[in-house]
């Protein structure tokens, strides 16, 4: 019970409109998958837990990770990593440097590196260190993108459209990474999409929002 | 006892009026000047002047061991507010101003509110060779400067006309008011209230009034009217007649050497003997330019420097003062190359050597010798100057 | 930044009743009023000020909708509009300087057709610059105020979707012109009013401007107000300072006077559509106004050539084309002097530039952080220090600092340019930066970077061109601040303007063309270092390159 992303009587609303109510737990490895129609608020959720939830909304309820009431913590400090439909490379950062962003602080440079050079390689990517993330390919980008959020080593992963972007033979393969680096790691998982095919590949309950 | 006391008042009295030096006794001055800084606080917005003024450091440091720091102003009114607030500050005796370089206004209000040395400057040894009689050194804009001010470069009033449209000189100003009908748009002077523009004002009245002596006298309401109205009937005559019908003017004396060089007009005025010839060597005016003075003679007026009361360095400023005044530092500042400015010294009371010096100058091809500059006549009294020009821009400076 | 503006005003209005105890005069009377109202100049120097900044805006603005409406987004176009950025940031008093000397009966205008095709040996006796209607100032005024509102439109046109407009209404038979006038133009208009004003107010109440290329017989009502300012006698501030007062409330008429044009307009202009016509003169009036456009450019462009042929002209008699001989000579001369003055022009700039962007960001960054945002009223807010003339609150300023014994000087010749450039700092960095992309801050935070690490780490490299271009635009404002530096340096700060101005009055065209240049240069080479430093530093990221 202590371990996963526990959302309790989340909700949230603009101008006095309820938009979404939510009250569900994602144990570790585990998929929750939020679909509905563009409009109905499925980012703000994300951006609720994230702690980056704009003024004009109100959000109630709490959100709990590995049995800590993260609800009022600083952004910053929640652990909790997300991955949007663009990959949002810094442009002005190399490939490795991005990388180095998101690992932990601490360790000698040399041990960064290492780590760094080791995540690129996991996916397919030696040797691109050194390279400008705008002369990256969609499926490359998408990589890089999740081996930084993972180094940031987050307790949960929050994914808001993450394959919209990418073409169908892509999609597949960047999804299935992205899960099983997932369930490798034991990381609970909220996604938002509007894409059955995502949902049924998350393989994990789904919940519809705007219906109600 | 009450001797003691008496010693200990003595001490413990201001020293200036004990202390003060007597320029008749030149010894005793030179001695006391001997090691002595001398702050002389001048207008800086000229190279050529600062090079001088360093110069004259140089050489009474060399003659008589005294340090001359040049304090640049850009305005000499600051020199007058500031010996006025020490005054009121109770500072009497070491200000921060050893010496001045003043005139006119600024020379009149320290000297009437008693912020001035003095008198000095006809007691200084160099005196002797100062052309007392012929020019305008013991007047200052009318105020007599009974030795409160001693002289050190003479400004004269001369025409600047391009020989090569405009070959003669002319004598008078109905002279200039003839050849203005005559070529017009081809004259113009500065915009009043510039102050050569108001010179040219005052020059007009002078030459024009049958009995300029009027003017020594502040103006009054009975006499103001009558004596300036022919100044405003050859005004009225020259203005349609002027470069640019005088619906513009130029802002300055400066700003016509540009409209000569270009053709735009034939004839200025200039305060300064040797500008024109300067101007020709900086390549701003033709080479074809040469300048004149009136028959009966222009106005002139002299820089003075003047020593203020609570200077701590008298003795050393009045070396300043009278290396000045000597023939070297005469004849250099009149050298063209160095600063072109008019000498106040008598070429009949110099020695044949010193004279030598002063021939053998070359003034400049647009340069008048101090014998053609003729006889320099009298800066009428300042309130004439102040009512003229603000009768000028009600009648001239808002023209349609 | 209010404050100095409010203090300003209040320092015109006592002296403008009357009050100045500084100079040993107590009020309240109407004796400075009646001053004014005696001096014979005045109706002409009233409507100098008013024909000036109606004219001068007007026209400006005419050209620039006519410019944008007919070529937006053709060759033409794109090359004008390159032409024209650099031109902003060359200073009023070099364009003004620049003009004079191409268009003057001697000027090098006349002097390259002459005496070939005029017959002239020597100039015109014509009254060009310095004409009593006040035209050639209006017209230095319209050259710099062109690629102003050429840029600010360029802007705006990014939150219209202008493009499909003008394809649509060409596909309904309009003329590109007229097509682009009747569904942009309103669109357009409402995002550049607050910039339109300001160029208003400010054509109004212009000095350095004014004094080299306006007249003198009288002059405008602002250089009247300065000249009374800087007289040694302190009972004629009581005058400027009647005077500061009438200045204001004229540019209070004249913007009402325009907003009522403007509703004027906006009824014609409903017709117009409604009657649906499709615009028969549209390439003839394209042509005009591109040539209209073009010549702007050319004449600040010609203008800096000339000032550089004179900066390094021996004697050039008219009508020489060029000079005798090029020299050093003139360089040698004032070169020491501009050196000085340029220490002290980019020391104030450096400082107040700097300060005006860590404000800025400061600003930015807090509405980003804790969801604040301006209202349309705070842009009216911000822009009013610019939309008040600067010659009604300046002397105030500077008789309070008079009468609380405050020392002029550098420090509050500094605090009152920052009036002046933290508006258009902050005008030129806020729409980037807002634009930045808030998922990138969100991806940092989850990537546990903190607020301070997000702003440092990722939002200023990312926004490094904007950010200096900022910079650039602070440091360009404040070099051509003459006004301020004037009156509040109480004439002992000497900066290039302040410099270049005074010689405007000396005519030695070879000392304004080094100091033209100088102030030019100042303005300019911040520009330059804003583009070619990003370039530099992000030659390898693609991805920055149109940031």
């Amino acid at each position: 019970m202590d371990k996963g992303l526990a959302l309790r009587d989340v909700t949230i609303s603009k101008d006095g409109t309820p938009l979404l109510s939510v009250d569900h737990d994602i144990k570790p490895g585990e998929v929750l998958t939020v679909m509905g129609p563009s409009g109905v608020g499925k980012s703000t959720l994300l951006a609720f837990i994230t702690g980056t939830l704009a003024p004009d909304f109100n959000a109630s309820g709490s959100v709990w990770l590995d049995g800590q009431d993260i609800t009022n913590a600083a952004p910053h400090k929640r652990r909790v990593g997300i991955l949007f439909q663009d990959d949002l490379l810094f442009p002005h950062l190399s490939v490795g440097a991005n990388l180095a962003f998101g690992l932990q602080s601490g360790g000698s440079a040399a041990a960064r590196l290492a780590k760094t050079d080791e995540a690129l390689e996991e996916v397919g990517l030696a040797g691109f260190a050194h390279r400008d993330p705008a002369t990256l390919s969609g499926g490359q980008k998408a990589r890089v993108a999740l081996m930084r959020m993972l180094l940031s080593e987050p307790c949960a992963l929050l994914l808001d459209e993450p394959f919209s972007r990418l073409d169908a033979a892509l999609r597949a393969q960047v999804r299935d990474m992205v899960f099983d680096r997932a369930r490798a790691r034991s990381l609970p998982v909220l996604m938002v999409t509007h894409d059955p095919d995502d949902a049924r590949a998350a393989g994990g309950a789904i919940m519809t929002l705007g219906e109600n | 006892m009450m001797k003691h006391l008496a010693v200990l008042a003595a001490l413990l009295a201001p020293l200036p009026a004990l202390a003060d030096p007597d320029p008749a006794n030149w010894d005793t001055v030179k001695a006391e000047a001997e090691g002595q800084t001398v702050y002389w606080n001048a207008w800086g917005g000229s190279t050529t002047t600062n090079d001088f003024i360093a110069w004259v450091g140089d050489r009474v440091a060399e003659d008589y061991g005294v340090t001359l720091e040049h304090v640049k102003l850009t305005d000499t009114a600051d020199a007058v507010t500031r010996v006025l607030s020490e005054k009121q500050a109770g500072e009497n005796d070491d200000g921060a101003i050893d010496m001045i370089w003043i005139n006119g206004a600024n020379f009149a209000a320290m000297k009437e509110a008693d912020l001035l040395f003095g008198p000095y400057a006809e007691a200084l040894p160099n005196w002797a060779f100062v052309d007392a009689e012929g020019k305008t050194v013991q007047t200052d804009f009318t105020v007599p400067t009974e030795g409160y001010e001693s002289p050190w470069a003479m400004a004269q009033v001369v025409f600047v006309h391009d020989t090569a449209d405009m070959p003669d000189r002319l004598g008078s100003m109905q002279a200039l008011l003839e050849w203005a009908q005559a070529n017009p748009g081809r004259f113009s002077y500065p915009q009043p209230p510039d102050f050569l523009g108001t010179t040219f004002l005052k020059q007009v009245l002078v030459d024009i009034l049958p009995d300029p002596s009027v003017l020594e006298l502040a103006a009054t309401d009975e006499t103001y009217d009558a004596v300036t109205e022919p100044l405003w009937a050859y005004l009225d005559a020259l203005t349609p007649n002027l470069w640019r019908e005088g619906k513009a003017y130029p802002a300055t004396g400066t700003a016509m050497f540009p409209l000569i060089a270009d053709g735009e007009i034939d004839l200025s005025i200039s305060f300064s003997p040797g500008a024109a010839s300067t101007a020709i060597a900086n390549s701003e005016l033709p080479p074809t330019v040469r300048t004149f003075v009136l028959d009966k003679g222009t106005i002139g007026n002299a820089s003075f420097v003047a020593i203020p009361y609570n200077s701590g360095s008298k003795a050393g400023a009045m070396i300043v003062a009278n290396f000045l005044m000597s023939p070297e530092a005469q004849a250099r500042a009149q050298d063209p190359e160095i600063l072109g400015y008019g000498t106040v010294l008598n070429m009949d009371a110099l020695s044949d050597a010193d004279r030598a010096v002063f021939e053998g100058l070359d003034l400049g091809v647009a340069t008048l010798s101090p014998a053609e500059l003729g006889t320099v006549q009298a800066e009428p009294h300042p309130s004439w100057m102040t009512r003229i020009a603000d009768d000028w821009m009600t009648r001239y400076g808002v023209a349609q | 930044m209010l404050g100095p503006v409010v203090a300003g005003l209040w320092g015109t209005f006592l002296p403008a009743f009357g009050h100045l105890p500084a100079a040993g005069i107590t009020g309240p009377s109407l004796d400075p009023f009646r001053d004014l109202f005696d001096w014979a100049g005045l109706p002409r120097a009233m409507m100098l000020s008013v024909m000036t900044g109606l004219i001068a805006t007007g026209v400006s603005l005419l050209i620039v909708m006519l410019v944008t409406a007919g070529w937006s987004g053709t060759r033409p176009f794109r090359l004008l509009e390159r032409l024209l950025s650099p031109l902003l940031s060359v200073p009023h008093a070099a364009a003004a300087f620049g003009l004079a000397f191409l268009i003057a009966p001697s000027g090098w205008l006349s002097r390259l057709v002459s005496p070939g095709l005029t017959g002239w040996d020597r100039p015109p006796d014509l009254l060009i610059v310095q004409d009593s209607w006040g035209l050639t100032m209006t017209a230095g005024l319209i050259i710099k105020e062109v690629p102003f509102l050429l840029l600010i439109t360029l802007a705006a046109l990014g939150q219209t979707d202008a493009q499909r407009s003008v394809a649509i209404s060409q596909a309904l038979g309009y003329g590109r012109l007229t097509g682009w006038l009747k569904t942009v133009f309103p669109r357009v208009y409402a995002q550049i009013r607050p910039p339109i004003y300001v160029v208003l107010a400010y054509s109004m109440s212009v000095v350095d401007v004014a004094v080299i290329l306006g007249p003198n017989t009288p002059p405008s009502l602002s250089v009247q107000i300065v000249k009374w300012m800087s007289d040694p006698d302190l009972a004629m501030r009581l005058e400027g300072a009647a005077g500061a007062l009438l200045q204001l409330l004229l540019v209070i008429g004249a913007l009402a006077l325009w907003r009522l044009g403007e509703i004027v307009a906006g009824i014609i202009g409903r017709r117009w559509i409604m009657a649906g016509r499709r615009g028969r003169f549209d390439a003839v009036t394209a042509q005009v106004a591109l040539g209209l456009g073009t010549a702007c450019a050319l004449a600040v462009l010609l203008g800096v050539v000339v000032l550089t042929i004179w900066s390094f002209a021996g004697y050039w008699g008219f009508p020489d084309a060029l000079p005798d001989q090029l020299t050093w000579r003139n360089w040698m001369r004032h070169g020491p002097g501009t050196l000085e003055a340029l220490g002290e022009t980019a020391l104030i700039a450096s400082v107040v530039a700097l300060a005006a962007l860590i404000l800025t960001i400061g600003c930015l960054e807090a509405e980003y952080r804790y969801g604040l945002h301006i209202s349309q009223r705070g842009i009216w807010l911000l822009y009013l220090p610019l939309l008040i003339p600067q010659t009604a609150f300046l002397p105030g300023l500077q008789t309070l600092m008079l009468g609380v014994g405050a020392d002029v000087g550098r420090g509050p010749v500094m605090l009152a340019h920052l009036v002046f450039v933290l508006p258009y700092v902050f005008l030129s960095l806020a729409d980037p930066f807002r634009a930045w992309d808030t998922r990138m801050g969100t991806i940092a935070t989850a990537l546990r970077a903190s607020p301070n690490g997000v702003l440092w780490r990722v939002r200023l490299p990312m926004l490094l061109r904007p950010v200096l271009t900022a910079l650039a635009v602070g440091l360009a404002v404040s070099v051509g601040q003459y006004l301020p530096t004037l009156l509040i340096g109480g004439g002992r700060v000497a900066t290039l303007t302040t410099e270049a101005v005074a010689l405007a009055s000396g005519g030695d065209r070879r000392a304004i063309g080094v100091y033209g240049l100088m102030q030019t240069g100042a303005a300019l080479v911040p520009f330059a270092m804003a583009l070619l430093v990003p370039a530099m530093v992000w030659r390898n990221r693609k991805g920055l390159r149109h940031g």
